[in-house]
């Protein structure tokens, strides 16, 4: 309660949020505004935003209509956001749990797998396994997963090691409860805070990741991805630059709204750095 | 002339803060050469008053009314840059934790000699050559190595003594002192404390000290200023104050501070409980391209707690005291040597282990989860062991009753408690388990002197009516005099010399305990 | 000594983490449809199977994975990273040919990120919660906020089309012969806006983290020491404030060296620079995976090398870091 109180006080928050609902509209209503398919046919290519009421966004280079495609995208871009980071988070947490947690042997062996994936340059990687496993949207929204969670199991990692030390964890394991209960019930909820802030980044960053992808025409050609549009834009950038400049300005606001409700979450769960003392 | 002369001085604290001053109509005064000691417990604006006299009061902090006067010279009336230039040069403090109060990036010497660089414009070489002087007034061993060192590679005494060489670089006409030995060993804080009363004497030096502690206070002070809730309550001589204190609240806090006289001695189980043969310990550091010499934490411990009885383990830090205490609940395992519970081996297992051996840990703050309902965290152990759910619960309100918290209170969380009241559900849920033997490690070194009696108090309450049977850590002896039949004083990982309280107390056989019964400050004025 | 001694003990324990990579990465290769010789055939436009038995004896292609595991492992050692079938010439060669742009594009990325976040984020320290903290914490914002692609796209538009100040893309102008100083300020002007997409997002964050840690630094207690002192307000920060709080600064160089070198992928794909990124995202596009490997290989080389860079700046900046942790 008093978390969501401060929640609410937040400037930052109350934007970020406002931001989000709005990207969140867009794909809810994304069908119901455009029903006809994103990516078919839909007037003269090219006509600039305003020029033609039926679109009020324009047209690309195809001919297809921007807005619909904006719309659209909101969804594919929630959905990579979203799935993403429920897996880079639900690996990172893992890793670091156990890691942090029993220390010795395990923890080296997981620590060398984590730097081994942070050692390797994260898109270079995502190429890898788009060239790899092919990129339909299932896969790549996995595969920005996959390469996502390294920063998460460190900070994990980090919130265990002095979690685990505590004078409350170590009078759990002398009243004779088991690790399960130890991590589960005494540590993780004491590491969360952190943890759930920086969901807002690794979010932030799968967005980023599948659209730079897109961008290079190496993601799934088949959904309206709003990377994608911008790396059509890219042949018609001298004269017809809005093709590439709209749906960045839906890339950038979503990101913004994204870490924006993280600063406030932020500002929620830790207050003592809120108040900028 | 006065030195420091403060007058009718009332600070405000932030709106939202649980009281509207944080001192209020504060008086005091200060003469050269003379120790004027500002007494109170956590909460009393002491440091408040220290922090204001410098100019450094926290953000959100203001000075609502009053005067403060040095050699003089108005503070108030002066610019911020004016008190500023001052500070350091006519008024220096010495702050509580010496671990964290300089600088780790930089050497010793560079952060000394800047005090001649700044105030006076010396150049380096000269600021160094100052600087190593003032290291060997401190009486530091290796002054020149020191000046080269950072500070990570000094010891908390070590430490102490460089932040009284800076204070007392430029020789203030105020020096401010605030618990500077509160964070060291009691051998350590002896000599910290002869040191300043030393320098002090040299250099005529007016001194502000800040303490919690009665046995400081009378080892150090000529006058004395007792604080409650922000106001002067008392103020007078030391020997006046100690002696013949007039306001209730310095007769409570005095009548609080433990003396060293063991109670007389009760007759005792021959039973054993709990015994530790030959126990070792050793830390090893790992490392590739040079071995640390391993530490050597246990050597040879030996100790035997009989049933119903209290044994006390003394040391300073470093004793390897609770390490001991850590390998008989088992949070760590030992090398060699034997702990025996109720004449069996003790378990591997946690949970048969729980049965048997129960702790209560030291900072009431860390020893619950924030998270977690204070009851849910008693019963659990019992339920882990096997006990239904309601019946657990029904057993932790009988606990909580039983040290005196509130049954309902079982249902908050902990940061509805206070400090002593933690220390109460942390006995209580040690007790749940309904242990063979109870482990207590410093449990009250970081409670209040008043608030330390009452849990004492609780814990002899509870010794008497179920025969408990205790190993008391602790790092104060005159602690372990009040509750323990018998001690163990350990150092280096050895134990030094053990026996029955009022026997080694008494008439110390070794040196070194000996030396740990001298350096306890105020003997003398409070008795011993 | 002491620095040295560390530094090297850290190289040496991330040589496991350099084989870790190179094994999952040439097993994960092994799972993609496809081999070289399959790319090679597609591009010659097709042949009999019995071609492709030869050249895949030729490549080796025809053992098990395991001796093909240890044979690649070896002839690494040998900094031998096989034969490129696309671009007719060994790996190594391609690789060597496209490393300079892309090491020069990191280092003035990072250079530019590093100084202007480290000073915004002590401006922004200095003055919190008051409006030049807001402004930049907000910049900063948006800044992270940016896909670097579209900033790049749209500096393009902005100060190659519509301006014409600076070029639009390569990383030197072919059409002109130029030498010595001449030379070098023709590529420093092809750098500008590249360095400025590349570098934005990492600005940000260190802009962030500065703020941060300044303002941690700043409650701790040895600062209330250097007050106590008297020292003016300016000498406290700078002398022991600011390189305390730079220390967070330095580990992040380390840890996102990697996203960077990911970073100049898109970047040297924007504005077509000869890079290793753009090395990359061609392998990806032609299927080259000897390519790709080697590729994949250097990189991790030359993140293990910043932070072993990093590493020697940590531990000359801060005493208490020694050998055993």
């Amino acid at each position: 309660m008093r978390t969501l109180r401060a929640y609410l006080r937040s400037p930052a928050a109350m934007i970020g949020s406002a931001i989000l609902l709005a990207v969140v509209f867009m794909a809810l209503t994304a069908g119901w505004f455009f029903p006809a398919d994103p990516l078919g046919l839909a007037g003269r290519p090219l006509q600039w935003p305003g020029a033609n009421p039926r679109f009020p966004l324009g047209t690309d280079p195809s001919g297809r209509d921007i807005a619909a495609q904006i719309f659209h995208g909101a969804r594919i871009s929630l959905l990579i956001g979203f799935v993403a980071t429920s897996i880079a988070v639900l690996i990172g947490i893992a890793m670091g749990a156990v890691a942090g947690f029993y220390g010795g042997f395990v923890d080296t062996a997981l620590m060398r797998v984590t730097e081994a994936f942070q050692t390797l340059p994260n898109f270079l990687l995502l190429l890898v396994l788009v060239a790899v496993f092919g990129s339909t949207i299932e896969t790549v929204t996995i595969a920005i997963g996959l390469v996502s969670w390294p920063p998460v199991a460190r900070l994990t990692r980090a919130e265990f090691l002095t979690l685990r030390t505590r004078e409350f964890v170590q009078a759990c394991r002398v009243q004779g409860l088991g690790d399960m209960h130890l991590i589960l019930r005494e540590v993780l909820p004491n590491a969360l805070p952190p943890v759930i802030v920086y969901a807002s980044v690794v979010m932030a960053v799968s967005i980023l990741l599948e659209s730079a992808l897109a961008f290079l025409q190496l993601s799934d050609p088949n959904v309206p991805s709003w990377g994608n549009l911008i790396g059509l834009g890219r042949n018609v950038l001298r004269a017809e630059w809005y093709v590439s400049a709209i749906p960045g300005v839906a890339i950038l606001l979503t990101i913004l709204g994204v870490s924006l409700v993280g600063q406030g979450l932020n500002d929620a769960l830790n207050p003592r750095l809120a108040s900028g003392r | 002339m006065r030195r420091l002369e403060v007058a009718g001085l009332s600070i405000r604290l932030p709106a939202g803060a649980d009281r509207e001053y944080a001192i209020a109509d504060v008086s005091l005064h200060l003469d050269a050469g003379e120790i004027l000691c500002v007494v109170g417990e956590s909460g009393s604006g002491k440091s408040v008053t220290a922090s204001a006299v410098m100019g450094l009061l926290a953000p959100g902090l203001s000075i609502a009314a009053g005067s403060m006067h040095l050699s003089g010279e108005d503070l108030r009336a002066k610019s911020p840059e004016a008190w500023r230039a001052l500070r350091g040069r006519r008024v220096a403090m010495v702050f509580q934790e010496p671990m964290t109060a300089l600088n780790p990036l930089m050497s010793v010497g560079a952060q000394l000699s800047e005090m001649w660089r700044v105030h006076l414009g010396l150049d380096g070489r000269e600021a160094m050559q100052r600087a190593l002087a003032a290291l060997r007034e401190v009486n530091l061993p290796d002054p020149e190595g020191a000046l080269r060192a950072f500070p990570h590679e000094l010891s908390g005494g070590q430490r102490q003594r460089v932040m009284i060489a800076m204070a007392l670089a430029l020789q203030p006409e105020v020096l401010i002192c605030d618990e500077p030995t509160t964070a060291l060993d009691v051998t350590t804080q002896a000599q910290v404390l002869a040191l300043i009363r030393d320098l002090q004497r040299r250099h005529a030096t007016a001194v502000m000290f800040i303490t919690h502690d009665f046995g400081v206070v009378a080892e150090i002070a000529d006058r004395v200023a007792v604080m409650q809730h922000g106001r002067v309550v008392e103020q007078g001589s030391a020997q006046a104050i100690l002696t013949n204190p007039s306001h209730a609240y310095t007769q409570a806090l005095l009548a609080a501070v433990p003396v060293l006289r063991a109670p007389a001695p009760r007759a005792l189980s021959d039973e054993t409980v709990l015994e530790v043969r030959g126990l070792t310990k050793t830390y090893a550091t790992r490392g590739l391209f040079r071995r640390r010499k391993p530490v050597r934490a246990l050597d040879g411990v030996s100790i035997t707690l009989r049933r119903g009885a209290t044994l006390a383990v003394v040391g300073e830090s470093g004793s390897g005291k609770s390490t001991l205490a850590r390998c008989v609940v088992g949070l760590l395992g030992h090398d060699g040597g034997e702990i025996r519970i109720a004449g069996a081996p003790r378990p591997k297992g946690r949970r048969a282990a729980a049965r048997l051996v129960q702790m209560v840990f030291q900072d009431p703050y860390a020893s619950l989860n924030p998270r977690r309902r204070a009851g849910a965290q008693v019963a659990q152990g019992p339920i882990a062991a096997g006990m239904a759910p309601a019946q657990a619960m029904a057993e932790a309100r009988r606990l909580f009753e039983l040290v005196g918290l509130d049954p309902e209170s079982v249902s908050r969380f902990p940061h509805e408690f206070s400090g002593g009241q933690r220390q109460r559900i942390g006995i209580a849920r040690a007790l749940a388990m309904k242990p063979e033997v109870l482990v207590a490690d410093e449990p009250v070194s970081a409670l209040d002197v008043s608030v330390q009696a009452q849990v004492l108090a609780l814990l002899r309450d509870l010794q008497a009516r179920l025969g408990l049977s205790i190993l008391f850590i602790t790092h104060d002896l005159r602690v372990a005099a009040q509750l323990c039949d018998e001690v163990v004083v350990m150092r280096n990982g050895v134990v030094e010399e053990s026996g029955p309280i009022g026997a080694v107390f008494a008439a110390p056989a070794h040196a070194y305990t000996r030396s740990l019964i001298e350096a306890i400050p105020g003997r003398a004025l409070l008795g011993g | 000594m002491r620095v040295l001694r560390l530094a090297l003990w850290r190289l040496a324990a991330s040589l496991p983490t350099l084989v870790l990579i190179l094994v999952g990465m040439f097993l994960l290769l092994q799972l993609a449809p496809g081999d070289t010789v399959d790319a090679l055939m597609a591009q010659m436009g097709g042949g009999d199977a019995a071609i492709a038995e030869e050249l895949r004896r030729f490549y080796g292609l025809d053992l098990g994975i395991a001796a093909r595991l240890g044979q690649y492992l070896l002839r690494l050692v040998t900094l031998d990273l096989g034969f490129s079938a696309i671009y007719g010439k060994p790996v190594a060669t391609v690789i060597l040919e496209r490393l300079p742009a892309t090491i020069l594009l990191m280092v003035s990325a990072l250079s530019f990120a590093f100084s202007f976040g480290m000073v915004l984020g002590v401006l922004a320290a200095r003055r919190v919660n008051r409006w030049p903290d807001t402004l930049i914490s907000t910049l900063g914002l948006i800044f992270y906020a940016t896909p670097s692609f579209w900033f790049g796209l749209m500096a393009i538009v902005l100060f190659s089309v519509h301006l014409q100040w600076l070029p639009a893309g390569g990383f030197s102008d072919i059409t002109r012969d130029l030498t010595g100083i001449a030379a070098m300020l023709d590529i420093a002007r092809h750098l500008v806006l590249p360095t400025l997409t590349l570098g934005l997002i990492f600005l940000a964050i260190y802009l962030r983290i500065m703020r941060a840690s300044m303002l941690e630094v700043l409650s701790l207690d040895f600062v209330r020491t250097a007050r106590a002192k008297g020292l003016t307000e300016t000498r406290v920060v700078a002398r022991h404030v600011l390189r305390n709080a730079m220390l967070p600064m330095i580990t992040l160089i380390g840890l996102q060296a990697g996203t960077m070198l990911g970073g100049s992928v898109v970047v040297e794909s924007v504005f077509a620079l000869p890079g290793l990124g753009r090395l990359a995202y061609e392998s990806v596009v032609q299927r080259d995976l000897n390519t790709l490997l080697g590729i994949v290989f250097v990189s991790a080389l030359l993140v293990i090398a910043i932070n072993f860079l990093v590493d020697i700046l940590y531990a000359r900046l801060d005493p208490r870091i020694s050998a055993e942790n």
